[in-house]
């Protein structure tokens, strides 16, 4: 479903993703793993057409997404590192657009908004302004319209940041439900080990922009001689902390910090 | 098609749902014709140019038009922001139809505001050489919303952080307002002036409405119209290229 063949970015002289190369099946969730920095959210854009790889092949569903971005486009989700979500519209017609945009047709569009809604604990709360929403339903909210489409490959790039122990466990039992109820491929980012042990079917470590061992969770466990995947992963990419480029977010949030500070 | 509308459509639901901004966004250009064009209103009747609240009013509306649209246009840093941007090209769409969209929704948005200001100039004493002179005035505001909430666009488009926001503010879109006859007749300028003026797009539109309102025409019916339908045109493509290249 998704092949990737010495995939790498080059950002003017800093390499944030090296020739990397991994295949995943359909019908399987892939986790890609590694500290920050590692270059698993590059990696995710490339893959959903977001930005232009500097080298290599990516095949989704047998086409190359930069060429047939519109077909490539109608067969992947995703759900982004950072909210994504219309604020000013409700639970509902945030959904109602995304299916508009993805081509749903109307009668479709609203049954599978309901059911998905439905599932995802929402439906209560359709005609809810988004604003309103805890960061637990507007993840939950990201991921139903993720589904929507029925897509062939849902991308996750850290999903489950800043949530709490339940909606984390509900959200997971929710994503693993439709992965076998629709046989949709799952890619995706985590930093916690426990979520990537319990819903992935094989996992991938990335750091400094290469791909350090890939395989089952035991399997690296194993390779690593450790029990835990955190033990095999800490094993594999060292425990020095990782740096990350600031953000827009980030900047944005300076230039608040230093207007209210008065220049301290 | 449906990308287009839907996309409109969130830009309408937007403004009808925020109804502090549209009193606020009314307050500033309701300021400028009360403060203004009373304050000024004897000099310029001792000048012998007749009523000024008569002669401001139609560039007050320009003055809503432009204002609303460019925002509209900017706005999309707060998609950029808050995301929601990227919701919209990773989608199966051409960039082209999520451009065409939200400019028109911005460009609706401020044709409301326009109808808006008009009536709030009516009530401040503001009176047309004829009833029907407001609806056909439409075809001046419409140009103008268009030609700027593509503007809006395109800026929207090329900075990606806040303070670009006062940046555009203070260099783009005051002087375009103070150098476009709004306020005051574009006759017997300094000379460098008369050429500034000359080369704001708003000029025109300015001229315009003041011709079909108040029939006062300065550069005429045809060319103000010419050049605004050719000033929307270049500003929707450079709007759509712009915007096609954005990167995330």
């Amino acid at each position: 479903m998704i092949r990737v063949e010495n995939l790498t970015k080059t950002f003017d002289k800093f390499t944030a993703v090296k020739s990397i190369s991994f295949e995943v099946a359909q019908g399987e969730i892939f986790a890609f793993l590694g500290p920050n920095g590692a270059g698993k959210t590059t990696t995710i854009k490339m893959l959903t057409t977001l930005l232009k790889p500097t080298g290599g092949s990516i095949e989704l569903d047998g086409m190359n997404p930069w060429t047939h971005q519109k077909e490539a486009r109608q067969r992947f989700g995703i759900v982004f590192q950072d909210p994504s979500l219309d604020n000013d519209q409700t639970a509902y017609e945030n959904m109602e657009l995304h299916g508009v945009l993805y081509h749903v047709p109307r009668k479709i569009r609203a049954e599978r908004i309901e059911q998905l809604l439905n599932t995802f604990e929402l439906w209560e709360r359709r005609d809810d302004y988004v604003k309103t929403f805890s960061g637990g339903m507007k993840r939950r909210l990201e991921i139903a319209r993720g589904f929507l489409h029925t897509p062939k490959i849902l991308f996750l790039d850290e999903p489950t940041l800043g949530l709490d122990p339940q909606s984390r466990n509900q959200l997971w039992t929710h994503v693993k439900n439709l992965n076998q109820t629709e046989r949709t491929t799952v890619f995706l980012t985590t930093h916690y080990m426990d979520e990537a042990d319990r819903v992935a079917h094989r996992i991938a470590v990335m750091d400094h922009g290469a791909i350090v061992a890939q395989g089952t969770s035991a399997q690296l466990k194993q390779q690593t001689g450790t029990d835990s995947l955190e033990g095999a992963f800490l094993a594999l990419t060292g425990t020095s902390l990782r740096d990350e480029a600031a953000n827009s977010t980030d900047r944005m949030r300076q230039f608040a910090a230093a207007w209210r500070g008065g220049g301290r | 098609m449906a990308a287009i509308y839907i996309l409109w459509l969130r830009e309408l639901k937007r403004y009808v749902r925020s109804r502090v901004q549209i009193v606020v966004s009314l307050g500033q250009p309701a300021l400028y014709l009360l403060a203004l064009g009373y304050g000024f209103s004897p000099v310029f009747k001792k000048a012998g140019a007749g009523n000024y609240l008569q002669f401001m009013a139609p560039g007050i509306v320009a003055m809503t038009v432009l204002f609303s649209s460019v925002f509209s246009g900017i706005a999309m840093l707060w998609d950029r922001q808050f995301g929601f941007l990227k919701e919209t090209l990773v989608a199966p769409v051409s960039r082209l139809q999520i451009m065409i969209g939200r400019t028109l929704g911005g460009a609706t948005v401020a044709m409301i505001q326009g109808a808006l200001i008009v009536v709030v100039c009516l009530c401040a004493g503001f009176r047309p050489t004829g009833w029907f002179a407001i609806p056909a005035s439409y075809v001046f505001v419409a140009m103008i919303a268009i030609v700027f909430a593509a503007f809006g666009t395109c800026i929207g488009s090329v900075i990606t952080e806040m303070q670009g926001f006062q940046l555009v503010m203070n260099f783009l879109v005051m002087p375009i307002f103070f150098l476009s006859g709004a306020l005051y007749p574009l006759r017997n300028l300094p000379r460098a002036l008369t050429w500034i003026t000359h080369a704001d797009p708003l000029s025109y539109g300015v001229d315009g409405l003041r011709g079909v309102l108040i029939g006062s025409w300065q550069f005429g019916f045809t060319l103000d119209m010419v050049l605004l339908a050719a000033l929307a045109a270049a500003f929707l493509c450079a709007g759509a290229w712009l915007f096609s290249r954005i990167q995330l």
